[in-house]
C-alpha cells in the first residue's frame, strides 16, 4: 500500500467524464463535491433562519412574497399543516428552528470543513498524491447523496419535517402523537437520513487517519504538519469515535417510534433522560469536530499575512489534542436542570471550567502571531481575524452557562442562542476565511479582493447586530424555541428588539449575495492563480493551481516546520517546507 | 447600557430567596469576561493597528516560534480563574438544587401539554388522601419554603419561574423535588421552558404570591365545605 508514497505517480491519463466528476476518485473532486453540497444546503438553511426571524420579528405576519401564491394552494397542503395564507404556524414554525439546526450542523458545517478541507487539503498537505483508500472516499461522498436526499424530501411528507428540536429529546421525539405534526414520516427520515449520515463520516474518518498516519511525505514529522492537518486529524478520532454513538441512539429513537420498544418511553419502563445522555455524549465532542478546523483554518491563515511563525505551535497542538480528550467528559452541562443529580452537575460544572482552558490558551497564541508583524488584511485574513473576535465573545459567553446556578436561570433561554451562535455560526467565518484562501488552489482562479472586502465588513456588521442582542433577550429570561415572545407578558419589553435582530439577520442574509456573485464570477471568470499567490510555505502551494490527479509534478521532500515566514536563514520573508537549503543540507538528521 | 443585567425580570435580586445569590454569581462572571473581552479586544486591535504593513515598509517581521514563560502565565491564570468560577459557583447551586430546607408548604406540580396543574395536599399534608385540591394556579405564601413536586404526564416540559431565576426540567416518569422562598408578594408568570410540542409558546401559569392573610384567604375558600 505504501508504495505509492515515493512512486512518481504524475501520468495524466485522461478520463471520461462520469470518473472524473460525478464518481470520482480523485480526493481534490471529491472535495469540491462535498463544498458545492454544503453550499447548496447553506442557501437552505440560511433561509430556514430568516423565516424563524420573520415570525418572531412581525408574528402572525404572512412570509414575504406569499401574496404571489394563490389561496388555494395553502387549502390543499397536507405537508405543511395549518400554515394558511403564508402566516406560519406554530407546527411550521418547530419544523423551521429544527431543521435549520440540523442543516447548517449536519449538512453545511461538517460538509464543508471535513468533507471539503478535509479532502482537499489532507493528502496534498502532507505530500500524497491522494487518500489511502480512494474508493472509500468516493464512498464516503455517495453515502451522504441519499442523506441529503431523504432529509430534503421530509420536508414534504405529509405533516412536514421533524419538528423536536435538532437535539430531538425524547419522549416527544419517540411518541409520534406526541409533535401532533399530522405525520410520523418527518422524525423517521430524520432518524434515518442522520443514520446514513453516520456512515458517511466514519469511511471518511477512517480515510483521513490512515492517510495521515501512513502517507506523509519524507521529513514529514508530526511536529511539521500544518495546524490545520493537525485540527482535522483530531477531528477525524473524535468523528470515528463520537458518531457510532449517534448513530446507536438514533437506531433506538427509530425503534421507539417504529417497532414498539421503550428505551426513552417511561410507560414501559425506559428512561428519557438516557437518550439526552447519549446524544450529548456525542454531542459535545460534535461541537469541537464543528470548531477545531475553523480553529486550524485560523492557525494556517494568521502566519501567512502576518509573515511570522505561528506563535507557540506546540502549544497550539496540545490545546487542541487537551480539548478532544476533555470534550469526551463535559456533555452533563446541556443537562444541569434535566433532573440528573445536583451532584454530577457539580462535577461536570468543573470539566467544563477546565475545557475553557485551551480555548483560553489558542486565543493568546493568536494574539501572540498578531504581535511584531506585517500584517496585510485580504479576505482570508480579514474572515479570520473576524472569527478570533467571534470566538472569544462566544467562549466567554460559554461561563456564564457553565457555572450551574446561573444556568439555572439562563438555561433554554436566548442566551444560549447567542451562545452557540457566536461559536458555532461563528465557524462559518473560518469556512468563508478557508474558501478565499484556498479558492486559488482549488479552482485555480483569485476571488475579487474588494467584493470579498465588502461581503467581511457586512457580514461582521450584521452578525454582531444580530446575535448580540440575544444576550439581553437571554438576561430578560427570553425562552427560546417559542413561537410567539407575545404570548408572555413578561416579555414585553423585548417586543421591539425582536424587530430589530429581525431586520438585522434579514440584511446578514442579504450580504452573502456578494459572496455568491463573487463565488461564481471567478469560478469562471476571475483571474487565473499563480501557484502560490499568497507566498505561502505548505506543500499545496508547490503544486500547480489546480493540481492536477497525483498532486504533485515530482514528490516533495519536507525539510522544516510549515510557518517559517521571516525567517533569518533567506533573503526572502517566507521559506517553504519542501525549499532545500545548501546549509541545512550539510546537517542531515532531518 | 454597559450593565446588561438591568435587563433581568424583576430587577438584580428578583423575588426570591436564592434570586439574589444567582444574580451575584452572575454579575460576577459578567464583569469578569467584561474585563476579558477587552483586554482581549484591545490588544487585538494595537496590535493590528501597530504591526500592519504601511506603503513602503521595509522592516522585518519579528521571527520568533514562542515564550515558554508566556505560555505558563496564559494556562496558569485561566486555569486559576475558572475554578475560582467554580467555587464560587457551587455552593451557591448546592443550596438551590440540593436538600431543600424544611418545608412550610408543599405542592404537587403536574405538567402536561400544554398547561400546569397544581394539587395540594390539604389540612393533613399527604398527598393522595381526600382532602386534597387542585387549582389552576399556583398559590403560595410570602417568605415561606415552597416544595415543589414536579411531575410531568407526557413528554419533557420545564417549570421556570423567571422572577425566581427557579428553572426545573420536569420529566415523565420521575417525580423531582425544588423548592423556592418568594420574598415579594405579587403575580408572577410560569412559561414552560422546554420546547414541548406545537403549543409549547404559550404555555404559561401563573404562581400568586399572597401576604400571609391573603394567603388564609385562599384557603378557606379552596377548602370551605361546598
Amino acid at each position: 500500500m505504501s508504495e505509492s508514497r515515493g512512486a512518481a505517480h504524475v501520468e495524466h491519463h485522461r478520463e471520461g467524464f462520469i470518473r472524473h466528476y460525478i464518481f470520482s476518485l480523485d480526493h481534490k473532486m471529491i472535495g469540491r463535491q462535498f463544498l458545492f453540497a454544503g453550499l447548496f444546503m447553506l442557501v437552505i438553511g440560511g433561509l430556514l433562519a430568516m423565516m424563524v426571524r420573520w415570525q418572531l420579528g412581525f408574528p402572525g405576519t404572512p412570509l414575504p412574497l406569499t401574496g404571489l401564491v394563490p389561496d388555494e394552494f395553502w387549502e390543499n397542503q397536507n405537508w405543511l399543516p395549518s400554515m394558511r395564507a403564508g402566516v406560519v404556524s406554530s407546527e411550521v414554525y418547530n419544523m423551521l428552528f429544527t431543521m435549520h439546526a440540523t442543516i447548517m450542523i449536519f449538512f453545511v458545517v461538517m460538509p464543508i470543513m471535513v468533507g471539503g478541507f478535509g479532502n482537499f487539503l489532507i493528502p496534498i498537505s502532507i505530500g500524497a498524491n491522494d487518500m489511502a483508500f480512494p474508493v472509500l472516499n468516493m464512498l464516503s461522498f455517495w453515502t451522504a447523496v441519499p442523506a441529503v436526499i431523504l432529509m430534503i424530501l421530509s420536508f414534504f411528507v405529509p405533516g412536514g419535517a421533524a419538528g423536536g428540536g435538532w437535539t430531538s429529546y425524547a419522549p416527544l421525539s419517540a411518541v409520534s402523537k406526541y409533535a401532533q405534526t399530522g405525520g410520523e414520516w418527518g422524525v423517521h427520515l430524520w432518524c434515518i437520513s442522520l443514520f446514513i449520515l453516520g456512515f458517511s463520516s466514519l469511511m471518511g474518518s477512517i480515510n483521513y487517519i490512515t492517510t495521515l498516519i501512513n502517507m506523509r511525505a519524507p521529513g514529514m514529522t508530526w511536529f511539521r504538519l500544518p495546524l490545520v492537518i493537525w485540527s482535522l486529524f483530531i477531528v477525524a478520532v473524535l468523528l470515528l469515535l463520537a458518531l457510532p454513538v449517534l448513530t446507536s441512539a438514533l437506531a433506538m429513537l427509530l425503534f421507539d417510534r417504529m417497532f414498539g420498544t421503550h428505551f426513552f418511553i417511561p410507560e414501559g419502563g425506559g428512561e428519557p433522560l438516557l437518550w439526552q445522555h447519549l446524544f450529548w455524549f456525542f454531542g459535545h465532542p460534535e461541537v469541537y469536530i464543528l470548531v477545531l478546523p475553523a480553529m486550524g483554518i485560523t492557525s494556517e491563515i494568521l502566519p501567512v499575512f502576518v509573515r511570522k511563525p505561528i506563535f507557540g505551535y506546540r502549544a497550539m497542538v496540545f490545546s487542541m489534542i487537551a480539548i478532544a480528550f476533555l470534550s469526551w467528559v463535559v456533555w452533563g452541562h446541556h443537562m444541569f436542570q434535566s433532573g440528573m443529580n445536583p451532584a454530577l452537575g457539580t462535577a461536570f460544572m468543573l470539566t467544563t471550567m477546565f475545557i475553557a482552558v485551551p480555548s483560553a490558551i489558542k486565543t493568546f497564541n493568536w494574539l501572540g502571531t498578531l504581535w511584531g508583524g506585517k500584517i496585510t488584511f485580504p479576505s482570508p485574513m480579514l474572515f479570520s481575524l473576524g472569527f478570533v473576535s467571534l470566538f472569544t465573545i462566544g467562549g466567554l459567553s460559554g461561563i456564564f452557562m457553565a457555572s450551574t446556578p446561573v444556568d439555572i436561570f439562563i438555561h433554554d433561554t436566548y442566551y444560549i442562542v447567542a451562545h452557540i451562535h457566536y461559536v458555532v455560526a461563528g465557524i462559518i467565518f473560518g469556512v468563508f476565511a478557508g474558501l478565499y484562501f484556498w479558492f486559488p488552489k482549488i479552482f485555480g482562479r483569485m476571488m475579487n479582493e474588494r467584493l470579498g472586502k465588502i461581503h467581511f465588513w457586512l457580514t461582521f456588521l450584521f452578525f454582531n447586530l444580530t446575535f448580540f442582542p440575544m444576550h439581553f433577550l437571554g438576561v430578560g429570561g427570553h425562552m427560546r424555541r417559542i413561537y410567539n415572545p407575545m404570548d408572555y407578558k413578561f416579555l414585553e419589553p423585548f417586543y421591539g428588539m425582536n424587530t430589530f435582530i429581525t431586520v438585522a439577520a434579514l440584511c446578514l442574509g442579504a450580504s452573502q449575495i456578494f459572496f455568491v456573485i463573487n463565488f461564481i464570477w471567478s469560478l469562471f471568470a476571475g483571474p487565473r492563480a499563480t501557484e502560490n499567490p499568497w507566498r505561502a510555505n505548505t506543500l499545496e502551494w508547490d503544486a500547480p493551481s489546480p493540481p492536477p490527479h497525483g498532486n504533485f509534478l515530482t514528490p516533495p521532500v519536507v525539510y522544516r516546520g510549515p510557518y517559517e515566514f521571516s525567517s533569518p536563514e533567506v533573503e526572502e520573508d517566507w521559506l517553504p517546507q519542501s525549499r532545500r537549503l545548501e546549509i541545512t543540507a550539510g546537517g542531515g538528521g532531518h | 447600557m454597559l450593565n446588561m443585567l438591568r435587563w433581568l425580570p424583576d430587577g438584580y435580586g428578583g423575588v426570591s430567596s436564592y434570586a439574589g445569590d444567582i444574580d451575584a454569581v452572575f454579575r460576577f462572571i459578567y464583569w469578569l469576561t467584561f474585563a476579558i473581552f477587552w483586554l482581549v479586544t484591545i490588544l487585538m486591535v494595537v496590535f493590528l493597528y501597530r504591526y500592519h504593513y504601511r506603503e513602503g515598509d521595509t522592516r522585518r517581521a519579528t521571527y520568533t516560534h514562542g515564550n515558554t514563560a508566556l505560555e505558563l502565565i496564559w494556562t496558569i491564570i485561566p486555569a486559576i480563574v475558572f475554578v475560582g468560577i467554580w467555587f464560587v459557583s457551587k455552593t451557591t447551586w448546592a443550596d438551590i438544587k440540593g436538600q431543600s430546607p424544611p418545608p412550610d408548604v408543599e405542592v404537587r406540580i403536574t405538567a402536561k401539554q400544554f398547561g400546569w396543574t397544581f394539587a395540594y395536599p390539604g389540612p393533613d399534608r399527604l398527598f393522595d388522601t381526600t382532602d386534597d385540591k387542585t387549582d389552576k394556579e399556583l398559590n403560595v405564601p410570602v417568605n415561606k419554603v415552597v416544595r415543589v413536586h414536579l411531575r410531568s404526564d407526557d413528554v419533557i416540559h420545564s417549570f421556570f419561574v423567571p422572577s425566581f431565576r427557579l428553572k426545573q426540567d420536569a420529566v415523565p416518569g420521575r417525580e423531582i423535588q425544588v423548592w423556592f422562598k418568594a420574598t415579594k408578594p405579587g403575580r408572577y408568570e410560569l412559561p414552560c421552558a422546554e420546547l414541548c410540542g406545537p403549543g409549547h409558546s404559550g404555555m404559561v401559569g401563573w404562581v400568586n404570591v399572597y401576604s400571609e392573610a391573603e394567603y388564609q384567604k385562599w384557603i378557606q375558600k379552596l377548602w370551605q365545605p361546598s
